[in-house]
């Protein structure tokens, strides 16, 4: 990489000392901002982790000195003895790697299907299709999980009353249980071998609504970068439909598919507004998902020392999810070569 | 860290998606049976997709400004803007109106992309384009924020923040609880992001122009206002644009520090027109609400969404 700076022509030592600090005066503002409202309040929380930290140690008057408690705030919370209830750590934490498991391969499927659909030579209108479909992703996400939120009502949302008309299109009365499904809240599971509340499948259809119109994005460019002759060899061949798609679309979505499925899982796997806002972590805590009680620790229940110790866990959590999915991106790239 | 080097593959392909979409060149003939098919899966596609749209206008058009809807009516008889005539006025129970708690939102958007943007494209000129010692620690400690959920940071800046007591001749107040302290936390949680969306965009940019200006006798900072910043104009407006939208939808941060009515937000607002019970929500006035809540970003969005859809899918905006 030529730089700028070394095709200038060398002047005195004042000059030369100068050209080397530029770069960190371009960095200066950017990292003093950080320094002070990113940086420092990341190592106050890991300080506040080990201490019982509550409203008392921050108050604006006379503040009191916050006890040191070493690992305990740790203990507490692995151990679930919390004095908040429906709080079990090791059920927070898997059905929090399943959420954003579950929900990439959905939004993966359909994204990939819809932009194979599009990608049909000689189909009609699929310009007007393509603006359409990125519509979800437009809306702020706060109202999209609100709007969820009223659609799942049990008497007046939209699901139910649709669910409702359609009986009534097959002659079965608008009053049948079926119809009137408590989506949100619902304390048993729907199918009794699988220990998901009904909520979580509320939850994934709000989420997939909005998550496979950007997977469909990407893999629409990686399928207009396949050679059309390719196809055009495996008719001459006689593939059938599925061998194609198999042996020549397949391996050209990989590579593009695979850093975004990685995105995507990190990004669900903090993803907010849903389970704040729609579902509530209803029933019982069991849609919570660790960013959603991290907030609640710290919002609802001012339990500050408690949630530092959660949102160090948190970034442990998401540092071996990082690693790891990059260390089955390369050997699965390794595999695709 | 493999990020970078990822997410340029995924950007490639989403340009050239971009680029595709008029259409293939040569296009070969579907038969009819087919195509109908296709149709059919397509407008059910369409369909998912609309319903919950269609569903809040027309809940926001209902002229009998409904409590509860009665009924799958996508089309409401004699439609009426009434609802968007109350909220506007007052949304919810407090004493605050639309344009209030709008311009708070507005506030914290530009207050939070600008100096965001600022500051982040000079640091991203730096990563890019000028060799340093200690350049690759610097940059992996702003990816590893960025990996961070904004709910990492909040705990600590909340306590932070609220040792600050200002005074300023009469105003008197707690930096937690003010805009000013919301909008520092929101600058946190996008600042890694615009330098790194920055960063991505002008390490694409040729280097012959500057090496041309370089030989010319051109400084550093000359290479960096005529040249670099004239260029990345679209990278800042699209980074901007995202930070805007960011701050404007704020809500953790604004609904744990700030407790006067006059500090609320439309994201507050908002969620409290929903309610603890969704009986007690006024659906009507609920979908108007999130309608002008939306409008504004959205539309923006929408029309510039070529360019905007691959900063969002290659790095995203925190939640």
């Amino acid at each position: 990489m030529a730089t700028a700076a070394a095709a200038i022509p060398q002047r005195s030592r004042g000059a030369r000392f100068q050209r080397g600090l530029q770069p960190y005066l371009y960095l200066v503002p950017a990292f003093a901002v950080m320094a002070v409202i990113t940086f420092y309040p990341l190592v106050f929380q890991v300080w506040m982790s080990f201490h019982d930290f509550g409203q008392i140690n921050f108050r604006v008057r006379n503040p009191v000195p916050a006890e040191f408690i070493g690992l305990d705030n740790y203990i507490r919370i692995a151990t679930s003895k919390l004095q908040i209830p429906n709080f079990e750590f090791v059920r927070l934490v898997l059905f929090n790697l399943w959420w954003a498991f579950s929900n990439v391969v959905v939004h993966i499927i359909i994204g990939v299907a819809v932009a194979v659909i599009l990608n049909t030579q000689g189909l009609r209108f699929r310009g007007v299709y393509r603006a359409l479909f990125i519509l979800p992703v437009v809306i702020p996400q706060i109202i999209v999980a609100t709007v969820w939120r009223n659609m799942f009502d049990p008497d007046a949302g939209a699901v139910n009353l649709g669910l409702q008309g359609l009986g009534g299109i097959f002659g079965i009365p608008a009053s049948n249980p079926a119809f009137h499904l408590n989506w949100l809240r619902q304390a048993e599971d729907p199918i009794s071998w699988i220990p998901l509340p009904l909520a979580f499948f509320a939850m994934i259809t709000a989420n997939s609504w909005l998550g496979w119109p950007l997977n469909s994005v990407v893999a629409t460019g990686a399928l207009q970068s396949i050679p059309g002759e390719l196809y055009e060899a495996a008719d001459m061949d006689g593939a059938s439909p599925w061998q194609k798609f198999k042996n020549v679309t397949v391996p050209f979505l990989r590579p593009a598919m695979l850093p975004y499925a990685i995105y995507g899982f990190v990004i669900t796997f903090n993803l907010f507004f849903l389970p704040y806002f729609m579902t509530q972590g209803e029933p019982f805590g069991r849609t919570e998902i660790l960013v959603t009680q991290a907030y609640r620790l710290a919002y609802e229940r001012r339990l500050f020392g408690v949630a530092a110790a959660f949102a160090v866990y948190l970034f442990f959590l998401l540092l071996i999810v990082t690693l790891v999915t990059n260390r089955l991106a390369k050997a699965t790239k390794s595999y695709a070569d | 860290m493999t990020a970078p080097a990822t997410t340029a593959t995924t950007r490639r392909v989403l340009e050239r998606g971009v680029r595709a979409r008029g259409g293939g060149t040569s296009e070969r003939r579907l038969s009819i049976g087919r195509q109908i098919l296709l149709q059919v899966l397509l407008l059910f596609v369409t369909f998912t997709v609309l319903f919950p749209l269609i569903w809040i206008v027309s809940m926001a058009l209902d002229p009998r400004n409904l409590a509860r809807p009665d009924g799958l009516n996508l089309i409401p008889p004699g439609a009426s803007l009434e609802s968007f005539q109350k909220v506007i006025a007052q949304p919810t129970s407090n004493p605050i109106s639309f344009l209030d708690l709008a311009l708070n939102s507005l506030k914290i958007a530009i207050g939070s992309s600008a100096v965001a943007v600022g500051i982040g494209i000079l640091a991203a000129y730096a990563f890019s384009r000028l060799k340093f010692r200690g350049r690759e620690a610097l940059m992996i400690a702003v990816l590893g924020v960025l990996m961070l959920p904004a709910v990492a940071t909040i705990i600590p800046l909340f306590i932070f923040l609220n040792q600050f007591q200002i005074k300023f001749g009469e105003l008197s107040f707690n930096l937690r609880n003010s805009l000013i302290g919301v909008t520092l936390a929101v600058i946190s949680a996008q600042l890694p992001f615009a330098i790194w969306n920055l960063k991505g965009y002008l390490d694409t940019i040729p280097k012959d122009l500057e090496e041309a200006a370089a030989v010319d006798g051109a400084t550093q900072n000359q290479i960096f206002r005529r040249i670099i910043l004239p260029l990345s104009i679209p990278a800042i407006a699209v980074t901007g644009f995202l930070g805007f939208l960011g701050g404007w939808t704020e809500y953790l941060t604004v609904a744990m520090f700030v407790s006067e009515v006059h500090d609320w937000t439309l994201s507050l607002a908002l969620n409290s027109m929903v309610g603890q019970f969704a009986r007690t929500t006024n659906w009507s006035q609920f979908a108007a609400f999130a309608i002008l809540f939306a409008l504004p970003v959205s539309v923006v969005f929408f029309i510039f969404q070529r360019y905007l859809v691959g900063g969002l899918a290659v790095g995203g905006v925190k939640g």
